[in-house]
């Protein structure tokens, strides 16, 4: 018979105050299989946990109940407490006398009725636990970072500078992302690509970073420390070897129609072009939908005027399978298309443009080359209006949420545009100004004191052209009043939202996301960087609307979380999981069809399908145990005699 | 009539939310009928119909399962298999002649202590309406 031994912690009066202690351990002591029974004020103190080292040598004790708080707080220190005495840390449960007991009832006859019956189920259920051992696996310590904007940057360098290899995958043709696209930053004004820039390079340059662009994650197989993720680079019939980004067939392409992204789409780029001048890695891609090669099957002037005979026109997609110990998931976000707000012209007015396109105008390396100018005419716009929360918190047509960036870069914009124009006239018609970070609120003053931005309250109800002007119908709700005003150019600042394939992605690597479609963190608090699948772990936008600082924050923090875990020599997984009996498995496959992870297998004994379970897949939730109809899968920790015990012990 | 005064609940909850939404029940002192027992499982997709049945014939008066909110369960889809195995369960209580209203699924999350206090004393009040619970019926040997 097991020899159980039962602790009640007091929790100074927190548990002593409700419930009578001495009672439970008098009641329990009346069950055979307790041996030894005594009370404490602070179980989880040293002295306390010495009491149970100390009990289960003098009582020879096999088993241990702790009456205390909630497992949740306190078991791993008990399950040590085991350990240390040579006992095996799965022959330790926790009766919740606390959170589930002593602090949601008064009075002190059924709190300790209902103690002693808790205490009582952990009794009966510990009997049926079996020794376990920690499952260990082996960690490849090379990590992928998917995403090559700021914040898959920096965790790329801050795991490659702490000694581990890191492969970026950016889909596009350089890193860099959205910061790439910005010209100055709040709240200092310094410029974003000569901050970014240094960046890039070092990631370029450093030995322990591969970069591979134009490459997406097609699959995503394994575990913690052993994922296999399937890739695909795309077809950019330029020979990245031989290629010495010279430009010369960007210059020479006579296809030049092709909207630009990277400008959002305010002006036209090459067929064969790189994004930016500063593109990391320097080497152009062919878009075949604009090429006159692939188009009208006639041209190949960039094959004719490369002197380096890069241009490789068979070129095509490229699998690879690579092998990594951890995931950084750094997708970032789009800007939202606002073309659903009919009233505000629904993008079909030319001088109606979005934050992003606007960021692009006013910077050097922009179509315009830095000169802020219309483009519908090319006059210098004499009057701006600044159009806040275009999809952010309304609900009727966006999203919900607030993005957090627009009301900051928004005072970027009118602050940059009043330099440039100091005579013009910069409005901003906002809902609320949120400025939290640091120094941020002093940079709205600064732009409402010092560069005479008009800040008006209230909502733009419509924008309808006038001419070659704009009519902006809004309101002054801090006077009350209906406003129009006539603007030579309105910028919206659109919702950030998470990028049109984030969910694909999610689906493939397995990770949740929220309702509106940003990848989910394992606690909003306490794991802001870890994903619900251990061994994944977000940075940046993709978690939901962030500045560059905090981006760059998470992406450190991702990092630190890839290096504390290859900092391991080899992973212990939970022994909770399951384990199919081949003997009793029908092969009905019920099991495999429930296994959210693909963790259980098909296989052929003696000529008959038995389901296997994976251990190194299985994340140990219990959905397969519960649809096997012979009973075959065994799940330790939660298996059916255990919690029938539990549930029926004081019925 | 066994009408049971002070009805016995059974409450199964998954770890990841339920379980600490009913320790942040704690956590915030929300009082709520001490009748009650928890069960904590990894995830709510771990209940077997079985469980239920063999709880409400041994004396429980009410079943009460949690899980995560849909989209938020830790593992994935596991709260989803809950929700349709338990519409099932009801079916099936309704047939061996137990008031499917002793079996009740909800969601709750980590954060709602004071929710889950609220479904406890809302549950109970509501198995008091019931008529006898299974194991009253099951004593007299009344044949339905």
């Amino acid at each position: 018979m097991a020899r159980v031994g039962v602790f009640v912690c007091h929790c100074g009066i927190n548990i002593a105050a409700t419930v009578d202690v001495q009672k439970v351990i008098d009641a329990v002591l009346k069950l055979p299989e307790v041996k030894h029974g005594v009370e404490y004020r602070f179980m989880c103190s040293s002295p306390g946990q010495a009491l149970i080292k100390k009990a289960i040598k003098d009582h020879q004790l096999d088993r241990i109940v702790v009456a205390a708080c909630s497992p949740r707080m306190h078991l791993p220190t008990f399950q040590n407490a085991l350990l240390a005495e040579g006992l095996n840390p799965y022959l330790v449960t926790m009766a919740n006398i606390r959170e589930q007991c002593s602090w949601v009832t008064k009075d002190r006859d059924r709190a300790t009725a209902k103690a002693i019956d808790l205490v009582t189920r952990q009794i009966k259920r510990v009997i049926h636990h079996d020794p376990l051992d920690d499952i260990m696996v082996p960690i490849i310590k090379t990590a992928l970072v998917i995403g090559g904007g700021i914040a898959g940057i920096q965790a790329a360098l801050d795991i490659a500078d702490g000694e581990q290899k890191v492969i970026l995958l950016e889909r596009s043709p350089s890193i860099g992302g959205r910061m790439a696209q910005l010209d100055e930053t709040f709240p200092t004004l310094d410029c974003s690509q000569c901050i970014l820039t240094p960046k890039m390079v070092e990631a370029a340059q450093h030995p322990n970073i591969e970069i591979r662009v134009n490459t997406e994650v097609k699959q995503v197989d394994g575990y913690v420390g052993n994922f296999k993720v399937a890739v695909e680079r795309r077809a950019i019939y330029v020979d990245p070897s031989k290629c010495i980004g010279c430009g010369i067939c960007q210059a020479k392409c006579p296809s030049k129609t092709a909207p630009d992204e990277f400008s959002g789409r305010i002006s036209t780029r090459a067929a064969i072009y790189m994004p930016f001048p500063q593109a990391v890695p320097a080497i152009p891609v062919i878009d075949a939908e604009h090429c006159l090669k692939f188009t009208r099957g006639k041209c190949g002037v960039c094959e004719k005027v490369c002197p380096a005979d890069a241009i490789d026109f068979a070129d095509t997609p490229q699998q690879e399978i690579l092998d990594v110990g951890a995931i950084v998931v750094a997708t970032g976000y789009q800007e939202m298309d606002p073309a659903i707000y009919t009233e505000y012209g629904g993008m079909k007015y030319p001088d109606v443009i979005t934050g992003l396109q606007f960021e692009r105008l006013i910077s050097s390396t922009g179509p315009s080359g830095g000169k802020i100018q219309r483009l519908s005419d090319g006059k210098v716009p004499q009057r701006i209006v600044f159009v806040q929360c275009v999809g952010s918190r309304d609900e009727s047509k966006g999203h919900t949420y607030c993005s957090g960036i627009c009301c900051m870069y928004t005072a970027k914009h009118a602050m940059i545009y009043k330099h440039h124009v100091p005579e013009g006239k910069a409005y901003v018609c906002y809902i609320d100004v949120r400025a939290p970070g640091k120094s941020y609120e002093e940079f709205i003053r600064r732009a409402i004191e010092a560069d005479d931005v008009r800040y008006m309250r209230g909502r733009v109800a419509a924008i309808k052209k006038n001419d070659d002007h704009y009519r902006v119908f809004t309101e002054d709700t801090l006077v009350g009043r209906p406003v129009t005003i006539d603007a030579d150019m309105i910028v919206l600042a659109s919702a950030v939202e998470p990028n049109e394939n984030a969910k694909t992605l999610a689906r493939i690597l397995g990770i949740s996301f929220d309702a509106d479609g940003f990848y989910s963190e394992a606690h909003p608090k306490l794991k802001p960087v870890e994903t619900a699948t251990v061994g994944i772990f977000l940075s940046g936008a993709c978690q939901g609307p962030k500045d560059i600082p905090t981006s760059v924050q998470q992406g450190s923090a991702a990092a630190s979380k890839v290096l504390s875990l290859f900092a391991k020599k080899v992973l212990y997984k939970s022994p909770q999981i399951a384990e199919i009996d081949e003997v009793s498995c029908s092969g009905c496959l019920l099991c495999l069809n429930t296994c959210h992870y693909g963790a259980i297998e098909q296989v052929t004994t003696q000529g008959k399908t038995k389901a296997r379970a994976i251990s190194g897949k299985c994340q140990g939730c219990g959905a397969c145990v519960s649809v096997c109809k012979g009973k075959a899968i065994a799940f330790p920790g939660f298996n059916d005699d255990q919690l029938y015990e539990e549930i029926t012990a004081c019925t | 009539m066994h009408m049971s005064k002070d009805p016995k609940i059974l409450a199964v909850l998954c770890k990841w939310c339920s379980y600490a939404g009913a320790d942040l029940a704690g956590t915030s002192r929300f009082e709520y009928p001490s009748n009650i027992r928890i069960i904590q499982v990894p995830c709510s997709g771990r209940i077997d119909p079985l469980m239920i049945f063999k709880a409400l014939i041994d004396g429980y008066d009410g079943i009460l399962i949690s899980g995560c909110h849909p989209g938020d369960c830790h593992y994935g889809t596991g709260n989803y298999f809950a929700q349709r195995r338990l519409a099932i369960a009801r079916k099936l209580l309704e047939t061996i002649g137990i008031d499917p209203k002793r079996l009740f699924f909800t969601w709750i999350s980590a954060a709602e202590g004071k929710r889950f206090a609220e479904i406890c004393a809302d549950f109970h009040d509501h198995l008091l309406s019931l008529a006898d619970s299974p194991k009253a019926l099951a004593q007299e040997g009344i044949d339905r």
